[in-house]
């Protein structure tokens, strides 16, 4: 089969999931623009222009931002796109997350869906990434994630900026009996110069949404940007240094109830015996029903308070039933492990022959390593939560979540009203990294809502509950080979890498009545499309039938693969005795944005310079999401353990939109994947998370942070994401110093397990 | 029972083993302390009791015999804190959940060392979680408000 028809069907076989029912609408349906959902709920005095805005006679301006803030700074860059070509700074702006709609589509989570690699511009992929984002609108999919917000409304969110300002202009033109060309804005004045005279945009809105949206609206050149590509406050600053209730668990309507659940620890699994009557009688409880659903078997307690929810869901008396997988951790790491010697194997990537290249092979020129990462929870600081009201056959949902239009559309065939009588209110995430993209905690609270009588029930899960019933990072193990050439270059690479199927397992969880075939590009995701040229370089994905739910955790295959791919390439320039900078720089020639990554980073590193004894450098780069990321991490032997002194990161974003957000997203991005390699692992007992809350499931404390330097490059000629730009090669390049300082290859993570950290 | 939280006093019927931060929470209905943990391992919910950082989410209600301070009470007459200031001048917060805790100990912390060390911020920030990696950010801020503005 050719390889487009190959890669559409694999890749719609693998969207199955959001793919339900939408594709069958037909062509016409992408070229008639959704409603705009905001002509439902206009205060008095304020119109709307398009689903992205509403003034107020007020003057107030009001800017959609329809994205989850879960902390990575999108609200403000968004607004910041309405507000760039509405010619207002951010400071007179409010901004909303707006209701689930259909308009809020997010076309580009799909369009790098495809599988091609993100710098092949040929017809092909083109054609791909075009019907994948066309797929994206037919579905609705609004959807928080896969480092695509600020893409996807580049710009859709200017123009809808622009045209507003071009019929306020015309509106103002009218009023003052001028022409429009004669008139200039200014923060959200219109100025007729020659004569002095101004307009307002609020006293000028209504006359103004009226008039037809101009059918082509000319953008600002980049030169001309007042807020785009400079740092902005952030919107959102203020409410989080006074603590305002903006979180999901702030939530708060009259004569709310409390609650909270005791799922089922082992996945898949009922209760075969339980006993509630004493949980039932304690102080406080209301009432303990039980759960049922895709997610999990379990109960919910209803309180008067989630503290004495906590303590009655703890004393409920339950005996859980037996695994559909096995009950010890040796037993599934040995699963994976096996799978990746030697299960079935497709190739995702296949250069050269490398069967042949191996064939030959002189066996001292022949390196073989096996790498391993463990399960992981995303462990939020915000535990998950939800609050649902059941009133007169309309369903409220207050819900700290990726996904509006599915949380939508799974509560209101819960609660049996009709999707138009259900409201999604979307709150600030506490942290999310793609745990939020999944909708148990909208499922229970909606179960929940409706044992109240109408009494709106807010449901906190515990820090345990979160852990222990989670969607996890897959774990997964590879075998990886290089031969070496008489360059020390490599000549071919093998990589088989194994690990469950992500998308099957959010099919069981979303459409269980769908069959979930085909493959999961997020397996190899950081290992099969990397900037090297290797003449021979196969790449494998491997399916592990376990049914551990796993999901999508920030960067996704990305953390995997960053991982073993880099530190691998590390071993490969110790193998062929090459300085690994220098490597990448001749194996990623053919690609000048990596290479300018590469040469920034070290030169900021002063890669190269001697160390003092006991002291070292790793190095890493990935390019995901689109951005081209390299690493230098500069760590210590200290009495106390192993210290990380300074992290470099080089990026290369192509257009930096905001490089104050895009420096922190780098640096938070690392401290995320520096997490989970220093000392992150679930392990599981009688088929359960051993690991409960954060003394036993840590993350990276102030004392143990680096300090950072972070360059923006904006060198490649397609704009890239940044929120989990920064997580892949931090692992690597960690480990890669610890092989500089210590002489040992750590090849499994965490790396706490064979080192120690200060 | 009787609190004074943020220099009001309030009245509060509840069992006197429920934690400091439910009754703060679900009862007195002040939100500006977060729920992260439950065991005092991430700090989320911190408050000042007389003045020193107290993990709320494992203190008894009833074992409360001082002055209650939460984020919601550091600003005054309008102006923030000059702890919550340097937050918003650095930029720090990303999720933004777990900073009234993280903000409640660096404010105890300068109370009791005016210009801290590096060390001294380690050692009080310690217990106080980021997921977000705002590290940094947190340390230029309290440097910051120590008068050292020109920190990390």
């Amino acid at each position: 089969m050719s390889r487009l028809g190959t890669i559409t069907r694999r890749t719609f076989l693998g969207l199955a999931a959001v793919a339900a029912g939408g594709i069958a609408v037909g062509y016409y349906y992408y070229r008639k623009p959704y409603p705009n959902p905001l002509e439902d709920d206009l205060a008095e005095g304020e119109v709307t222009f398009n689903p992205y805005l509403k003034i107020g006679s007020d003057e107030t301006i009001t800017v959609i931002a329809p994205r989850a803030e879960m902390g990575q700074g999108i609200s403000t860059t968004l607004a910041a796109f309405v507000a760039e070509e509405l010619d207002v700074t951010l400071d007179r702006v409010k901004v909303e997350h707006g209701p689930p709609s259909y308009a809020y589509y997010n076309a580009a989570m799909l369009e790098e869906g495809g599988g091609f690699n993100f710098w092949d511009n040929s017809f092909t992929a083109e054609t791909v990434r075009g019907m994948m984002g066309v797929a994206g609108k037919m579905l609705g999919l609004q959807a928080t994630g896969g480092s695509t917000a600020a893409r996807d409304g580049f710009d859709r969110m200017r123009q809808a900026g622009a045209a507003a300002r071009a019929m306020l202009v015309d509106a103002a033109a009218a009023r003052l009996g001028v022409a429009a060309t004669e008139l200039e804005t200014e923060n959200g004045t219109i100025v007729h110069t020659a004569s002095g005279r101004s307009v307002t945009y609020g006293s000028v809105a209504t006359d103004a949404a009226k008039l037809a949206p101009p059918s082509e609206v000319r953008l600002r050149e980049p030169a001309q940007w007042k807020l785009l590509g400079k740092p902005q406050p952030r919107v959102d600053m203020l409410d989080k240094v006074t603590g305002a209730p903006i979180f999901g668990i702030d939530v708060r309507q009259p004569d709310m109830l409390f609650a909270t659940v005791r799922m089922s620890p082992v996945f898949g699994a009922k209760p075969v015996r339980s006993d509630i009557s004493a949980a039932t009688a304690m102080p406080g409880v209301l009432k303990i029903v039980p759960i049922e659903s895709t997610y999990g078997s379990g109960f919910g307690v209803i309180a008067e308070n989630t503290w004495a929810a906590f303590k009655a869901a703890e004393a409920i008396d339950v005996e859980w039933g037996e695994p559909a997988y096995p009950r010890t951790h040796d037993a599934i790491v040995s699963m994976i492990a096996d799978a990746a010697r030697s299960g079935d194997a497709s190739a995702m990537r296949d250069d050269g022959d490398v069967d042949a290249a191996f064939a030959d092979a002189p066996p001292e020129r022949v390196i073989e390593s096996e790498y391993s990462v463990p399960y992981l929870a995303h462990a939020p600081m915000e535990p998950m939560n939800c609050t649902a009201r059941l009133k007169d056959g309309v369903l409220d949902v207050w819900a700290p979540n990726q996904m509006p239009v599915l949380v939508r559309w799974f509560c209101s065939d819960i609660a049996g009203v009709p999707g138009e009588r259900t409201n999604v209110h979307t709150t600030s995430m506490g942290g999310a990294f793609g745990r939020r993209g999944e909708l148990d905690y909208a499922i229970y609270a909606t179960i929940l809502a409706k044992e109240t009588d109408g009494r709106p029930v807010q449901v906190t899960w515990t820090r345990e509950e979160d852990m222990r019933r989670g969607v996890y990072r897959p774990a997964s193990a590879g075998l990886f080979r290089a031969r070496i050439g008489d360059d020390g270059l490599p000549v071919a690479v093998d990589m088989r890498i194994a690990a469950q199927n992500m998308m099957a397992s959010l099919t069981s969880r979303l459409f269980p009545s769908l069959p979930a075939g085909g493959s999961d590009p997020s397996i190899t995701d950081g290992s099969r499309n990397q900037p090297y040229t290797i003449p021979n370089y196969r790449v494998s994905e491997i399916q592990v039938p376990l049914t551990i739910p796993v999901s999508f955790w920030r960067s996704v295959g990305n953390s995997v693969n960053g991982f073993f791919h880099e530190a691998f390439m590390d071993e490969i320039a110790h193998a062929g005795g090459i300085d690994p900078v220098e490597m990448r720089r001749k194996l990623m020639a053919d690609f000048p944005a990596a290479v300018a990554v590469v040469d920034k980073v070290a030169e900021m590193s002063g890669w190269g310079e001697t160390l003092p004894e006991g002291k070292a450098r790793g190095f890493a780069f990935t390019l995901s999401f689109g951005s081209w990321c390299g690493q230098v991490v500069q760590i210590a032997d200290t009495p106390a353990g192993i210290k990380l002194e300074k992290m470099w990161i080089a990026v290369d974003v192509g257009t930096a939109l905001d490089p104050g957000i895009i420096e922190t997203q780098m640096t938070s991005g690392a401290v995320f994947g520096l997490s989970a390699a220093m000392g992150q692992e679930l392990t599981f007992r009688d088929g359960m998370v051993e690991q409960s809350n954060f003394h036993d499931f840590d993350a990276m404390r102030m004392h143990q942070a680096p300090e950072f330097e972070v360059a923006v490059l904006e060198n490649f000629h397609k704009m890239g994401g940044v929120g989990e730009v920064g997580t892949p090669p931090a692992a690597p390049a960690l480990a890669n110093a610890i092989f500089a300082l210590t002489g040992k290859r750590i090849r499994s993570l965490p790396l706490s397990k064979e080192a120690a950290f200060a | 029972m009787q609190l004074e939280v943020d220099g009001r006093q309030i009245d509060i019927q509840v069992d006197p083993q429920m934690p400091l931060l439910w009754a703060l929470r679900d009862v007195a209905g002040i939100l500006g302390p977060k729920f992260g943990c439950g065991i005092a391992a991430c700090g989320a919910c911190t408050v000042l009791i007389d003045g020193a950082p107290v993990r709320s989410c494992v203190l008894p209600v009833g074992d409360v015999t001082g002055r209650v301070t939460t984020i919601e009470g550091l600003a005054r007459d309008g102006a923030l804190h000059r702890v919550q200031q340097a937050w918003l001048d650095e930029q720090v917060a990303q999720c933004g959940y777990c900073q009234a805790g993280q903000i409640m100990t660096a404010v105890a912390l300068l109370e009791e060392i005016p210009d801290p060390t590096d060390d001294d911020i380690d050692k009080a920030m310690a217990g106080n979680l980021c997921r977000c990696g705002t590290y940094p950010r947190i340390r230029a801020a309290i440097k910051r408000a120590a008068g050292n503005a020109t920190g990390a």
